[in-house]
Parts: C-alpha cells; structure tokens; sequence
C-alpha cells in the first residue's frame, strides 16, 4: 500500500463502528421507530456501509431493515469526460421503494455530483415517501445545493488533499486515510 | 477493437468479458418500472438497413431508445439506395446529418469495415451482419446465454466459457452467424464442434479454431449447448443436399436426439427458425430451448456495446484491448 504511505488514519476501526452505531440511533430518532426505512448503499463501499448500517439498525429495533444498492455509474454528469466505466450492480429489496423512506449511503461526500446522480436514478425506480443521506466522511467542497442528514464525522480538507476510506470487505482493515493527492501520472 | 464492433474476431477476452458483464447489468433494466437510462442522451443513432431483418433492427432499436439515444431507422427500400445512390454517399448524408454512431447490416461482406474505414464519416459503426461474413452482436447474446444457463448468472459475472464444448449445426457456408460465434467462442475459451454435411462448409474451414464432424448423433452426447442454423434458402444458389427430408433425417434436432444430450445442455437458434427442417417443434417448443430467451438477451447486449462504445469520451473497449497488450 505505497499509495497511501504519507497518509495518516482520521478515523480508525473502533471509530467508524461507535459512527454507525451512532448514525443508526439517529436514523431511528428522526423517522420515530424507522419501520418504512429502506438503507440503499453507493457502490462500491457505501453497500458496505448500509449492509452494516442495516445490521445496527436490526439491533436497535429488532426489526429486519431492507438494505440494497444503487449504481450511479449511467446516471453520472461526467460520463462525457472518460471513457464508459464498468456499471455496479443495482439491487432494490423486494417490496420497492415506493412511499418508503429511502436513506443512501456512501462514504465520502464530496463535491455532491454522486448523490445528484443517485437522486436521479431513484427517480427512475419508483417514489419514496422521503429521501436521507448518511455519509462517513464529509470533506466539504460542495459544488450542489446537497447536504447530508447523518455524518460519521466532519472533516475539512483542501482541494489538495485526498480522502480514502478503507473498508474490511474489500479492502481488509476499516481506516479513513488523509492523505496529498498524488500527482498524475 | 477500435472505435467501432465489425467483426468478433477483434474482441479480445477482457473485451469480451465486460460486455458480457456490462449486460448482465443493462438486464436489470429490464425490470424496472421505468425500463431507461438517460446515458446516452444527445446521441444520434442510425439503423442502416440494406438488407431485411425483424428481430436485429428491433433489438437495437429497443436498446438505443433504452438509453435514450435519438434514434433514425433507415432502410434501403423507399430511400434513395433504391434511386442508385452508393453506401458512399448515404455514409456522407448521414455525416452531414452529424450522427454519432451507425448500426448497419449489409448484404455485402465487408460493407461495415468499408464504412468504417473509408474515411467517409466519424461515426462510430456496430456491424449487424453483413453478407455471410460476421454478427458480433448476435454472437455476443449468444455467449451471453450460455454463460448464464451454463455458468450461471451472478457466479458468470468476470467468468468466461474456458472447457464448455458448444456445438454449431447446419448451414455454416452461408452463416454469419456460425463465423462470427466461432470467433469469440474460441476467444472465450470454449471448444467449438461444428457439424454439417460438406457441402455447407466453406473453404478453408480446417484453419477455423474448431473441430468439424459429419455426425451429429455422436456430437450430440458431448455438447453443453447446441445451436442449430437456419438452413438459407435465399443465400443459396446451388443443390447442396438432395432432398429436405435427407437433410433434416441426419442433420435436424427432433425429440429423440434432444434426449441423447446431457441433462443440462440447452438447445439454441438464432431464428428465425424453419420448423421441421433444421429443429422440430418438439425441441423448439421444449424448456431447454433458448430461442426466446436469446431474444431478450439481445436487447442487453447491445445496451452494454452501445454504452461501451458510445457512453464516454472514448470507447472502453479500445482501452481493455490496449491493456492487454501491455501485459
């Protein structure tokens, strides 16, 4: 892992699982009882995140939590700009989306385009009754009216500056990495 | 594979892959309420079509609308071809019209790659079978089926065809179809057998990457998939079997043949089929036949090469082939 050499760890394994735990509570609080939530992961590892999103909120309420995924990939307003990326998968849980409360999940929110995109894509699958958003790391810059609901933490960088989470299911070990942006090659 | 899909023989097997791979998603679409992508918005599409065809023109109608692309059919009877204007200057008409991509099927082999390296136009150009030279999207849908019959859906995903022996049958002189599945089977790593009396063989066959067998009934056992061809009557100019009925006795799929199969092969035709001549009813109408599902699965496939080629500023597909070669 020499790319992430000169980046220091924000957020550790503990942290990120006290976060979710936390957000789970919170989601909870704000929809009283979370009975219409369904969580819908970004790919790749905002999936992961609302798969263990879904697993705290089933502790909490000692209900099941449909949890699925949403590929933004055709729905991108930068596709003109590189060449066509390999599509996620898409994943609604069986009873849909309509009238439920959809909360997305993602792990760095950034300049806002991604969830501009999910907005978009949700349109075309079916009517929630509301829309969330919890993210792991807010980094700022925003370059859209979105805000997010639930944040794991806040963390101000500069446009300089990356911001690479780390999960166990894909990447072996939980971190949040800051690190200087590479220079392109 | 540059920016334009003329034969499957220029695919490589990473190229191959992510189509097939890319489909399995566009699939999803399928089912959804609203069955469209906003991907490739803006673009212009042209079907050109100078020889007849139902289910190709629909498919890639289907696909191009799936993703909102704006879409111009074009067929050479009622348009200026039949006045005598050349496929030069219906290439320079439809430049002029600034197309983004040109869908043609051609009676002519080779009438793709002409258009596509003429200098004539811009556009990037799908080959949809010219004379009996090449189908890569209908040899991609075919793959495609195989992979999620044999290897299965979500287990097929970045999987290839590497040990399943696929069997073609028929009329393979005249087939485009049998060409262009032979080339990207091979690619895929499947053993191809292909079986048909000699006479419906071409030349130069033997250097094919196949096997080539007379006899279908000691094929048959060892097969995972068996694809019948259309007998083409209307590419045929000469006797090249005594009687119909000899034809379809030794080279037909009925009932009992389907039986000496093993339990999971499929049986597949790229149709439109001639009923008791190459496939019975029997087997046409059975659970292991394929034919309508290959149909369906056409609209995904060409969803996936429509948005590989047309969906960035650069085709992926050219860059899964530059890295290859760089390994």
């Amino acid at each position: 892992m020499d790319t992430h050499s000169d980046a220091r760890p924000v957020l550790e394994g503990p942290d990120i699982a006290r976060v979710l735990t936390r957000i789970a509570h919170e989601i909870v609080e704000r929809a009283k009882g979370a009975d219409d939530v369904v969580l819908l992961g970004i790919p790749t590892r905002g999936v992961f995140l609302a798969q263990r999103l879904a697993a705290k909120l089933e502790q909490v309420t000692e209900r099941k939590v449909p949890v699925g995924s949403l590929d933004i990939t055709m729905y991108r307003d930068d596709l003109r700009m590189h060449p066509p990326r390999a599509l996620a998968r898409t994943e609604i849980p069986g009873d849909g989306i309509d009238g439920r409360l959809v909360v997305l999940v993602d792990d760095v929110l950034f300049s806002g385009r991604t969830i501009r995109a999910a907005l978009d894509a949700l349109n075309d699958i079916g009517r929630p009754r509301a829309v969330q958003l919890a993210v792991l790391v807010d980094r700022g810059h925003r370059e859209l009216p979105i805000r997010a609901d639930y944040v794991g933490k806040n963390l101000p960088t500069s446009l300089r500056e990356t911001v690479k989470v780390l999960l166990a299911e894909e990447d072996g070990r939980d971190t949040v990495l800051l690190g200087a942006k590479q220079p392109a090659p | 594979m540059q920016r334009h899909l003329i034969s499957a023989a220029d695919l490589t097997r990473d190229d191959a892959v992510l189509i097939l791979d890319t489909a399995e998603e566009m699939a999803r679409v399928a089912d959804r309420p609203i069955k469209k992508l906003p991907t490739l918005r803006g673009r212009t599409v042209v079907n050109l079509f100078f020889e007849d065809s139902t289910r190709t023109r629909i498919s890639f109608e289907a696909a191009e609308k799936r993703l909102s692309a704006d879409v111009i059919n074009f067929t050479a009877k009622g348009s200026s071809v039949s006045k005598g204007e050349s496929l030069k200057d219906t290439a320079q008409t439809l430049e002029a019209m600034g197309v983004d991509a040109v869908v043609i099927r051609h009676g002519a082999s080779g009438a793709p790659y002409r258009l596509a390296t003429s200098g004539w136009i811009d556009a990037h150009v799908i080959n949809a079978g010219d004379g009996t030279h090449q189908h890569p999207t209908q040899a991609l849908l075919d793959a495609f089926t195989m992979r999620r019959r044999l290897v299965g859906r979500d287990t097929g995903l970045g999987q290839d065809l590497s040990g399943r022996r696929i069997t073609l049958v028929g009329d393979v002189l005249h087939s485009r179809v049998a060409r262009s599945n032979v080339d990207l089977l091979h690619t895929l790593g499947a053993e191809v057998t292909l079986v048909a009396p000699p006479t419906l063989l071409p030349v130069g066959v033997e250097a094919w990457p196949c096997e080539v067998s007379y006899d279908l009934d000691r094929t048959l056992p060892k097969s995972d998939a068996v694809m019948m061809l259309r007998v083409q009557r209307e590419r045929m100019k000469a006797a090249f079997f005594p009687t119909e009925r000899e034809y379809s006795r030794r080279y037909g799929l009925d009932g009992e043949r389907m039986r000496r199969m093993p339990d999971h092969a499929i049986v597949m035709h790229p149709g439109p089929m001639v009923r008791g001549m190459e496939i019975t009813a029997e087997v046409a109408d059975s659970e292991r036949c394929t034919v309508v599902e290959q149909v369906t699965n056409g609209v995904s496939i060409r969803m996936a090469v429509l948005y590989l080629l047309l969906g960035g500023n650069e085709p992926a597909l050219t860059q899964a082939a530059r890295t290859t070669e760089e390994k």
